[in-house]
């Protein structure tokens, strides 16, 4: 009974030390345990890699802040890669004020990244890649992009206009767009799909947070969206892909922070299954 | 009064109702419209982040001036508005501006603004670590509060315990089958519950929706009980 009152007094500090602990000593010391691919995250790689053809348009769109950066840059950082290897020009676009600095740091990283290791086959802002500008107004946005997507924006958001730029050409609609993932956190994800996937047919892919993934299985199902990244794991998958199929060698932000949730999840389980045995032995002897 | 209320309820029923119309007429004069009305939803869409930003200043000038308990955050906040305000619209968002430029000499169009540097250095870790702190909470509340004290609650634990540890490789190191396991669940039970909730939650809005247009839901205008 004496060390079922000490769990169950326990400070709650110790707990905050021992999460940072589980957290900390697998980056120190990685793990790496084997990985398989789950069929929504093989499904969008499958669409990008097979029925995108070269010089087509991906539109990613960066609707997170830096709460959410940790599971969906990962996710933004490979499928850039991705577009890249299949030289495919990239269109990012958000609906949030911050996602338009989020949208920029992967695009700083990427090309430098990408250039420094493919001298041969250099991408070009404005040419390869571009972030269209902030416009306000989340649903009139997506709506308005489906009837004219250089109207809706004119300038991209380092203030080039749209129509100087080589990456916007022959873009004038969704229709013009090969695949959007769309990358939140948030139910922004529903906005995209009910306007631009339900009333202008566009493509469709989902990257969303761990917490946020079982929401959109539904959407999976019905078709609406033919690919999921779910959360870090989600992520990690993706850079399986592109390492196993392309080469991939850059930094794996993703696949680093695995074994770091792998222990925190496994902590958390044993967690709630000591809470449990403490409850219920104190249950019984309550009850005796 | 009518134009505080009855104007409003006209302006919402007007353009609800011929959006709808819209909707299933394809005239050139109906795109036309349509476009129109999405240019307009943008424009007032920018302007509710003015009257944001005048809610801000309005509602931390008055803690400050009423030195009530914690203001001195307030004025943290006000000060970092008007630093980031006029870095942004002086240095530029992504690339510095002309003016910066000209000012400052060691900017060069290739440059990072001065306002990245700061949503880089500041804004996204200090974002980032508020956020990581829900891990410490959540460990503390999963002990102490994620009880199985009834049947629902057994339920409700077993899977989440399930599907949290199936979700990283470790679970799938310890137990081939978890990720089929987890896929089963996401896409059966899992989409059962959510569908259902989703369409509530879409009828809802059709009604409401309808409600506003109709003039019947006013709660909108404001100042009622």
């Amino acid at each position: 009974m004496k060390f079922v009152n000490f769990i169950n007094n326990i400070d709650k500090r110790w707990i905050y030390l021992l999460v940072a602990l589980v957290v900390i000593i697998p980056f120190v010391f990685p793990v790496g345990c084997p990985m398989r691919i789950t069929p929504p995250v093989q499904s969008m790689y499958n669409y990008i890699e097979d029925s995108i053809p070269e010089n087509g348009v991906l539109l990613v769109g960066i609707d997170y802040d830096p709460s959410t950066m940790a599971e969906l840059h990962p996710m933004a950082k490979a499928l850039t890669y991705h577009a890249f290897y299949n030289n495919l020009r990239v269109l990012f676009v958000t609906m949030y004020p911050q996602g338009s600095g989020m949208g920029q740091d992967i695009i700083d990283k990427t090309l430098t990244q990408w250039n420094s290791a493919n001298p041969e086959n250099q991408k070009e802002l404005g040419r390869d890649i571009t972030l269209l500008a902030y416009v306000p107004g989340v649903s009139a946005v997506m709506l308005k992009m489906g009837e004219n997507i250089p109207a809706t924006f004119n300038e991209d958001a380092y203030g080039n206009k749209l129509e100087n730029l080589p990456v916007m050409d022959g873009i004038k609609t969704y229709n013009n767009l090969n695949y959007m993932v769309e990358l939140a956190g948030s139910s922004v994800v529903l906005s995209w799909l009910m306007y631009a996937n339900g009333r202008y047919k566009m493509k469709m892919g989902i990257g969303t947070t761990a917490v946020s993934a079982a929401e959109y299985y539904s959407y999976l199902q019905s078709g609406q969206s033919n690919g999921l990244l779910g959360g870090l794991k989600g992520a990690a998958e993706y850079e399986k892909l592109i390492t196993e199929n392309h080469g991939y060698a850059g930094r794996k932000d993703a696949s680093v922070g695995m074994d770091a949730q792998s222990s925190a999840h496994i902590f958390f389980i044993l967690l709630i299954v000591l809470g449990n045995i403490v409850f219920f032995i104190k249950k019984y002897k309550e009850g005796k | 009064m009518f134009i505080r209320r009855t104007l409003p309820l006209l302006v919402a029923g007007f353009f609800g109702i011929a959006t709808i119309i819209q909707f299933f007429v394809p005239h050139p004069a109906s795109r036309t419209f349509y476009n129109m009305v999405l240019d307009w939803m943008i424009i007032v869409t920018a302007f509710t982040y003015l009257m944001a930003v005048q809610s801000t200043i309005e509602l931390h000038t008055t803690k400050i001036k009423r030195k009530v308990e914690g203001w001195q955050y307030s004025l943290v906040v006000l000060i970092s508005l008007g630093i980031t305000a006029f870095i942004g619209i002086l240095g530029g968002a992504f690339t510095p501006s002309t003016i910066l430029m000209k000012l400052i000499p060691a900017f060069k169009p290739s440059s990072t603004s001065p306002l990245m540097y700061t949503y880089l250095y500041m804004q996204v870790p200090m974002q980032s670590t508020i956020f990581s702190l829900l891990a410490f909470y959540m460990a503390s509340a999963a002990f102490r509060s994620f009880k199985a004290r009834s049947f629902d609650a057994t339920m409700l634990l077993v899977t989440a315990a399930i599907v949290t540890i199936g979700r990283v490789p470790l679970g799938e190191f310890i137990y081939k089958g978890f990720p089929e396991i987890i896929e089963w669940i996401l896409k059966y039970p899992n989409m059962a519950a959510q569908r259902g909730i989703l369409i509530g939650v879409e009828l809802g809005m059709i009604a409401t929706s309808l409600k506003i247009i109709l003039g019947i839901e006013r709660k909108y205008l404001g100042g009622g009980k």
